[in-house]
């Protein structure tokens, strides 16, 4: 039966390829684009290896993190009143051993006026951070994210209504989400990571899909004097767990929640000081805690970030970034935390370093990435090399390398996951 | 383009190609600057598909075709928004542009796969556009005051009578000296010889092909060859249109994010 489906898609997609190919000759441009309709899309294989030799206990895969061939198929549809799009993966999971598919985007847009309305499946996203999020509350896929996956994987779609408000100097943006979605950490069968509570049995409690725990977003922006200038405001939850024991010492079951969150913030961004510098802040209110005494809900902090990015020679870009988050109530924190447990810092801090250098007319590119935390005493580096083969091929290799000084911190845990991925994708 | 505007150039270049060339060394700077504007901002607005081949010295292809939409502002300010119909790769990309005359351009980069909108920092003389031969600043021209310039003469080059004129630097630049070809009717530049800090030629500019639309002449066939590499892009400007209406809404974050679809097809 598998069989049968993994040949169907096989020849699913061999006809798809061999069809665009004999359109290509027509014009210079791939896919296809007739009138109103677009169809695009891309094959791709995507492997990724643990290169430390450590496992987890009973590891799915092996050594293999990640593991899969994924077709990916665009659809569009627009004329003057509304927009249809789709974003479809279909794809061959080589760690689960089977076929799947995965709806990327599906949404209906329309417009009234100077306001648009898209409704469905999409992806948000919003802030100044590279690699580093504050008011961008949407939902990530770490796991993808550490296992050397193209970075738009990083991103979960969410199903959702979103305003656009505004024309010229100030545009709104409001999404509503009426369904939650937490973050995908990293699969405890695949990764070696730190659990306080190893051994435990776990249950998760998701926000109903009810009227209110709706999640708002909304973010002004616009640019003045060349800076681009947003304040957001968020009403949700947050959407790591938070880790709630059925009894303090020696827990039997523990159930991961996702206690209410707001967040308040803003962000700016423009050319200074021969580059570009950003900043961003946010406040983080724990609305179920907000004195800080529950160990099991995060307490309300500050957070802000600066980056600077700067060309210092042709095709060579370096950025730069600052990152602080401040725990509010960090004596009411320390009092309740349980004994045993990895004590956060006040204030976590770290830095990023981005360094990309492109050659051959910028068909080849290699660049670095670095998380460094001297708080947490822990990193995570991200080296990569791609190049572009021609116009629509294109090929990848990117290491995922984490370090640090305890097993306990955000990166330190993950020393022993160590990874190399290789990514080839075909584009039309 | 109102027509007295243009009879006035036309009168211009009846004057200048009635005096000698030592005549024309009393300003060289107002004739790079009408050059200038006949090459980058030449209508009010304008809207343009864009098609670069890049060529490597063994004959590997690369194209990037795009839409280009120009809007004159105050001062020679200016903005520009570049959507890539393909290469596959890079396909809904959008570049938007701020030009400044005296300073650093505002940047955008849209990303569609990502959803996300950048800032890019990047000097305009250094950075090679979209990977081609050509300079942010070959694309939407350089200061005039960035360098001095002399008129070395006057020639013929093919059927048309030129003045010739060097640009040395004052500021940061990827050239030691230019060499441009200044046609003495339309002021567009025919040919430009880049040449690096030891004198040596390595980048040569060429206008293959000029078109009168709306009255405007255009060159609507360009090359740009680094003679050191060998590499080279042939740029083709097919069905532009002047004076199409574009409006500020179109220069937003916002539409980054939604490109305007009438004016990409």
């Amino acid at each position: 039966m598998r069989r049968k489906w993994v040949l169907r898609l096989v020849i699913f997609l061999a006809s798809v390829v061999l069809w665009v190919q004999s359109s290509r000759s027509v014009s210079h441009a791939s896919g296809i684009s007739a009138d109103n309709f677009t169809i695009h899309g891309f094959l791709q294989a995507n492997y990724d290896m643990r290169i430390t030799g450590q496992q987890p206990p009973n590891p799915q895969g092996g050594d293999l993190l990640f593991g899969e061939e994924r077709f990916q198929l665009r659809l569009g549809y627009s004329n003057e009143k509304i927009r249809l799009f789709t974003r479809t993966d279909f794809f061959y999971d080589h760690v689960n051993n089977r076929p799947s598919i995965e709806s990327r985007e599906a949404y209906a847009e329309g417009s009234v006026g100077s306001s648009d309305l898209r409704a469905g499946r999409q992806i948000l996203i919003w802030g100044v951070g590279d690699y580093l999020f504050i008011n961008d509350i949407f939902a990530k896929d770490w796991g993808a994210f550490f296992s050397g996956r193209p970075v738009e994987y990083l991103r979960v779609p969410q199903d959702a209504f979103k305003l656009d408000l505004g024309t010229g100097k100030v545009s709104a943006e409001i999404v509503a989400i009426p369904f939650f979605q937490e973050d995908k950490l990293p699969p405890r069968s695949r990764f070696v990571q730190f659990d306080p509570f190893s051994g435990v049995a776990r249950t998760t409690q998701e926000p109903r899909t009810e009227f209110q725990n709706t999640e708002v977003a909304a973010r002004v922006y616009g640019t003045t004097w060349g800076f681009d200038t947003a304040l957001y405001l968020y009403r949700g939850f947050f959407r790591m767990p938070a880790l709630e024991a059925n009894q303090p010492s020696m827990p039997t079951l523990v159930t991961e929640t996702f206690p209410r969150l707001a967040v308040y913030g803003a962000s700016t961004r423009g050319n200074a000081l021969g580059g570009v510098v950003s900043a961003e802040v946010g406040y983080y209110d724990s609305l179920n805690d907000q004195a800080g005494h529950d160990p099991a809900i995060p307490n309300s902090s500050f957070r802000y970030l600066v980056g600077y990015q700067q060309q210092p020679w042709e095709d060579f870009t370096v950025g730069l970034q600052y990152y602080g988050e401040l725990m509010f109530h960090y004596d009411a924190y320390r009092a309740t935390l349980p004994s045993g447990f990895p004590d956060q810092d006040r204030h976590r801090q770290l830095m990023t370093l981005r360094l990309t250098q492109l050659f051959r007319n910028q068909t080849l590119r290699v660049g670095l990435f670095a998380f460094y935390s001297h708080t947490d005493q822990d990193y995570y580096l991200i080296p990569e090399v791609r190049y572009s083969i021609s116009d629509n091929l294109w090929v990848a290799a990117v290491g995922n390398v984490f370090g640090g000084r305890r097993a306990t911190t955000f990166f330190g845990q993950l020393d022993a996951d160590d990874n190399l991925a290789v990514t080839v994708r075909y584009e039309f | 383009m109102n027509e007295k505007l243009l009879m006035a150039r036309w009168a211009m270049a009846l004057f200048l190609s009635l005096i000698p060339g030592a005549a024309l060394a009393e300003d060289p700077a107002s004739l790079v600057r009408q050059s200038q504007a006949a090459f980058h901002y030449a209508g009010t607005d304008l809207k343009a598909r864009v098609k670069m081949t890049l060529l490597t010295k063994e004959g590997q292809q690369r194209l990037r075709d795009l839409m280009m939409l120009r809007k004159n502002e105050a001062e020679g300010n200016q903005r520009y928004f570049l959507y890539f119909h393909g290469p596959a790769d890079v396909r809904g990309t959008v570049l938007m542009v701020y030009k400044y005359p005296n300073r650093e351009d505002d940047r955008w980069l849209f990303l569609p796969a990502l959803n996300l909108v950048q800032r890019v920092a990047a000097r305009d003389s250094r950075s090679s556009f979209v990977g081609s031969d050509f300079s942010y600043e070959d694309i939407s021209g350089r200061d005039v005051e960035a360098d001095t310039h002399a008129v070395l003469r006057t020639e013929a080059l093919g059927s048309r009578q030129t003045v010739v004129i060097e640009s040395v630097p004052t500021r940061e630049a990827d050239y030691a000296k230019k060499v441009s070809w200044i046609d003495q009717v339309t002021f567009l530049p025919l040919k430009e010889e880049y040449y690096d800090v030891q004198g040596a030629l390595y980048k040569v500019f060429m206008a293959d092909e000029i078109r009168d639309v709306q009255g405007l002449p255009t060159a609507t066939k360009r090359t740009m060859t680094n003679v050191k590499t060998g590499h080279k892009t042939e740029v083709v400007f097919e069905s532009v249109a002047y004076d199409v209406g574009l409006s500020d809404d179109i220069f937003t974050e916002r539409t980054l994010r939604r490109p305007p679809e009438k004016w990409l097809k």
